[in-house]
């Protein structure tokens, strides 16, 4: 059980993926204006990390390892993470509308989002087993919704205020996201 | 070389057979947000925005082909209704909205011809044949679409008087 | 002291600001009454709600307190003749509004007589029934006298449709500075208690609940001296804080019920006039005297000589002030002209403005009054969360207007905000908080007038294509007619015709038209 726990927590906060990783920064900077859309994100990276985590453990170690394919590796887990996005894209046009166009093009680009591939080929290299690399998945995806959930707090206070003008957009909202790294490096003091 | 052909035609035969059935539920019969976006323009399709009608120019804003500034009776608050909606960013200021217009006949150059109350979207003209006619000032919503029809050029644009019922206080400069 | 447990519970809780008062030396000036003025300027929208219509014509003579506009729509009141004299001129004046646009008013020349119109006086108004004296209230054009112009009959009858049991008289004049109600309540105590029982009688409720703040001991006494012999008229004292004199909190002080956000003192069984207005009730039933002429209170820094003043409608505040004293220095040191209190009053561009019903002081405050200073960045101290009457987030809601976020202002509660500018008060950084949210709801209001008008042209264009459809259809229908009489005609001509001749030729012809 603390076993379970630890991964957890070490996926999400002590080696958060994006914060410490640096992997999917693209959404992060792009759909973090509010916390709405920001959790609907969130919500449906959660979804295709583990999902792909776990299918991309399947595949790895029942058909490319077997037969020797390791090469086909990144090819094939991007398919399937490629149909993991269409089909959530799918699920959110249809269940909520308003999300599907606030989402706007990050929504399909969750296939190119590092995070998701990241996350799948770490798992192989780790050598973890179905329930811990679904759990690894789960935990990362866990780290990432956090991380944009509190970005776009932020970022919804920043939009309130008056900032300078050369900082005024993409310059203050990456001041801010490094000060909240900073914030989380502190979290490897945990790791020592 | 065979193995991995083989196995990647599987995969991704499976994965779109698997993605071929989800589409089937998963339909979404038009676009809801096409509609809502419709609810919100004015609806007398005059034409302006250069679209059919304000169907089509929901159809356009809503794909982006279209500004959500393209609706000049809509004006300013359309405009931030719909970027709010699609949430989109707008330049309000290049919209260059003056306050609303109205049409207003001088009666002095009226003939009487009707060829503007032909015309109007929301039937806002009124007076018979050889009979000087007349703007009803709630009904307008300032299209313009007459101004052009006028002979006599009796018809112009005019902007609605601000009134101590519509008069709003200015928002603070600073803090 | 019994009263002390109608707002016990607000000790402890401290909404609201305790500004310098100002209202002395002014209260203690006996009351002044001005003579005629050269001309009276009667705007046609002197309270909320529609305007009303002119009654009479340019060069018409009319009595004093004849009636010059009538009310038109559930919500307006009419307007009266201040005096007897001729109408000169139906035209548009400067409204008494900060926009400084302007409105229609009819303007009447006095001819100095001040020769009355017949009266409808009624001996015993405790014999008339409710809905009468609703009814004369109306006719005698009694608005709001506390600032709002709220028609007070339309409170009148809804209080008695909404049965309201309680009857909380507004004598708390918290705004700094006026002190007409202070004024009146000493000098015609007795006036407004039998006003108060005129409204008891017309709304059925079963007690009347005076509220005056503690700083006016000399009105406090009068009116206790004349509520003495009714059971049913309670006068409590509440303390003097801003905003005491503001709806919501003074039926929370005195009754201890709170209104609910969005929702009517009805809700609670409760009806809120002003002192000033029970007086104005009274003179309209027991006299049958339309509301001409009101207790103004001319005050601030740059008067030379502060006081109440009994003016009529219509009088320009030029002419008040010169009655009054003048301005100190001619007006050299003046910074701001406000009509009404410093608080929620409205500050005007020029003094050629008159006075209208709702008007309750004309203040001329010099620039150490003003102190006007560029507003600085918000230093989240919370001051304006403190002063809030209604437990707002001032600070909050105005950053989130400032980016035009309404609906998130919506969200913090906008639309429980009162106006009252305790928040902007208080504030360190003299940030104008309330301007915000005036300015908010301003924009809230016009875009909902933006919507409507969206909805009418959507019906109109709708009904139009509905019509063309109709036109066209009826005018297919009337060719095929046509075309169906013209080959009705043809046949009976062709059968006619063909009546000596062989039928064989006249299906001929027929088929020939057909085609």
């Amino acid at each position: 059980m603390s076993e379970i726990l630890l991964l957890l927590l070490s996926t999400a906060l002590v080696n958060n993926v994006v914060l410490i990783k640096f992997l999917g920064l693209c959404p992060v900077m792009g759909v973090s204006k509010s916390v709405d859309s920001a959790l609907g994100m969130g919500l449906a990276t959660t979804f295709v990390i583990t999902l792909a985590a776990g299918a991309s453990w399947m595949l790895d170690n029942w058909l490319l390892a077997p037969y020797g394919l390791g090469y086909l590796r990144i090819l094939s887990f991007i398919l399937v993470i490629a149909s993991v996005v269409q089909f959530t894209e799918m699920f959110i046009k249809k269940s909520s509308p308003g999300l599907y166009q606030s989402l706007g093009i990050y929504l399909p680009l969750i296939t190119t989002n590092c995070a998701v591939l990241g996350v799948a080929l770490l798992n192989v290299q780790q050598q973890f087993s179905l329930f811990k690399s679904l759990l690894y998945g789960f935990g990362s995806a866990l780290g990432f919704t956090l991380v944009l959930l509190i970005f776009a707090g932020l970022r919804e206070r920043v939009a309130l205020v008056r900032v300078p003008a050369a900082f005024a957009g993409a310059p203050i909202a990456f001041i801010t996201i490094s000060l909240l790294a900073l914030a989380f490096m502190g979290f490897s003091g945990l790791n020592v | 070389m065979i193995a991995a052909i083989l196995s990647l035609t599987v995969l991704g035969a499976v994965l779109g057979i698997i993605l071929g059935v989800a589409n089937k539920f998963l339909q979404v019969e038009g676009n809801p947000v096409v509609e809502e976006v419709l609810a919100m323009m004015p609806g007398s399709n005059c034409g302006q925005c250069g679209f059919p009608g304000c169907a089509g120019a929901a159809e356009a804003i809503v794909d982006g082909s279209a500004a959500p500034t393209c609706c000049p009776p809509g004006g300013k608050a359309l405009a931030s209704a719909i970027a709010a909606r699609l949430g989109l960013t707008v330049d309000l200021s290049a919209l260059g909205d003056d306050g609303p217009k109205i049409a207003v006949v001088s009666e002095e150059l009226c003939i009487g011809c009707c060829r503007c109350s032909k015309v109007c979207p929301t039937d806002a003209i009124i007076g018979a044949a050889k009979q000087v006619h007349n703007v009803f000032r709630e009904a307008c919503t300032g299209c313009s679409s007459c101004i052009e029809k006028c002979p006599t050029e009796a018809l112009v644009m005019k902007p609605v008087p601000i009134t101590l019922q519509h008069w709003v206080m200015p928002r603070p400069l600073t803090a | 002291m019994g009263f002390m447990k109608h707002f016990k519970h607000l000790f402890g809780n401290d909404w609201g600001v305790h500004p310098e008062d100002h209202k002395r030396p002014a209260a203690d000036q006996p009351v002044r009454v001005m003579p005629l003025p050269a001309r009276l300027y009667l705007p046609l929208q002197q309270h909320l709600g529609g305007p009303a219509r002119p009654a009479v014509l340019v060069g018409q003579q009319v009595k004093k307190g004849e009636l010059i506009a009538e009310a038109q729509g559930a919500v307006s009141a009419p307007i009266h003749a201040p005096t007897s004299g001729t109408i000169v001129a139906v035209t548009e004046i400067t409204a008494p509004h900060p926009s400084g646009l302007s409105l229609p008013a009819i303007i009447i020349e006095p001819d100095g007589l001040d020769e009355w119109t017949e009266l409808n006086a009624c001996a015993d108004p405790f014999a008339l029934d409710p809905a009468d004296i609703g009814k004369r209230v109306a006719a005698a054009g009694v608005v709001g006298l506390g600032g709002a112009a709220f028609p007070a009959a339309v409170k009148l009858s809804g209080a008695k449709r909404s049965s309201v049991t309680t009857l909380v008289m507004n004598g708390g004049e918290c705004e700094p500075y006026l002190s007409c109600d202070d004024r009146q309540m000493r000098d015609s105590a007795a006036g407004i208690v039998d006003g108060i029982r005129i409204m008891l009688h017309a709304t059925g409720a079963a007690k009347a609940l005076v509220g005056i703040e503690d700083n006016k001991p000399e009105a406090i006494a009068a009116m206790r001296a004349a509520a003495a012999s009714f059971s049913n008229v309670e006068i409590c004292p509440v303390p003097a804080r801003y905003p005491m004199g503001s709806e919501k909190q003074l039926i929370q002080a005195l009754t201890g019920k709170e209104v609910p956000a969005d929702g009517l003192a009805f809700d609670i069984g409760v009806l809120v006039h002003n002192v000033g207005t029970a007086l104005a009730v009274r003179a309209a039933i027991r006299e049958g005297k339309p509301l001409i002429s009101r207790l103004v209170t001319v005050n601030g820094q740059c008067m030379a000589n502060p006081g109440n003043i009994e003016v009529r409608i219509g009088t320009l505040a030029e002419e008040v002030i010169a009655f009054a004293g003048g301005l100190k220095g001619e007006g050299l040191g003046l910074a701001r002209r406000v009509m009404g209190g410093p608080m929620m009053g409205m500050q005007i561009p020029h003094w050629r403005v008159p006075v209208v019903k709702g008007t309750s002081g004309i203040l001329a405050f010099d620039a150490a009054e003003v102190a006007a200073q560029a507003p600085d960045p918000c230093i989240r101290c919370g001051s304006c969360v403190k002063a809030c009457p209604m437990g707002l987030l001032p600070l909050e809601m105005s950053a989130r207007i400032r980016v035009e976020a309404y609906d998130e202002a919506i969200g913090l509660g906008l639309k429980d905000c009162i106006a009252c500018g305790c928040c902007a008060y208080v504030c360190p950084s003299k940030i104008p908080l309330v301007q915000y949210f005036v300015h908010a709801k301003g924009e809230l209001a016009a875009q909902g007038r933006a919507k409507l008008r969206n909805d009418a042209t959507k019906k109109l264009a709708q009904q139009r294509q509905d019509r063309l459809a109709r036109e066209a259809r009826e005018k297919a229908e009337a060719a095929a007619k046509r075309k169906a009489e013209r080959e009705a005609a043809a046949a009976a001509k062709a059968a006619a015709e063909a009546s000596g001749q062989t039928q064989g030729q006249t299906q001929g012809q027929t088929q020939g038209e057909a085609a």
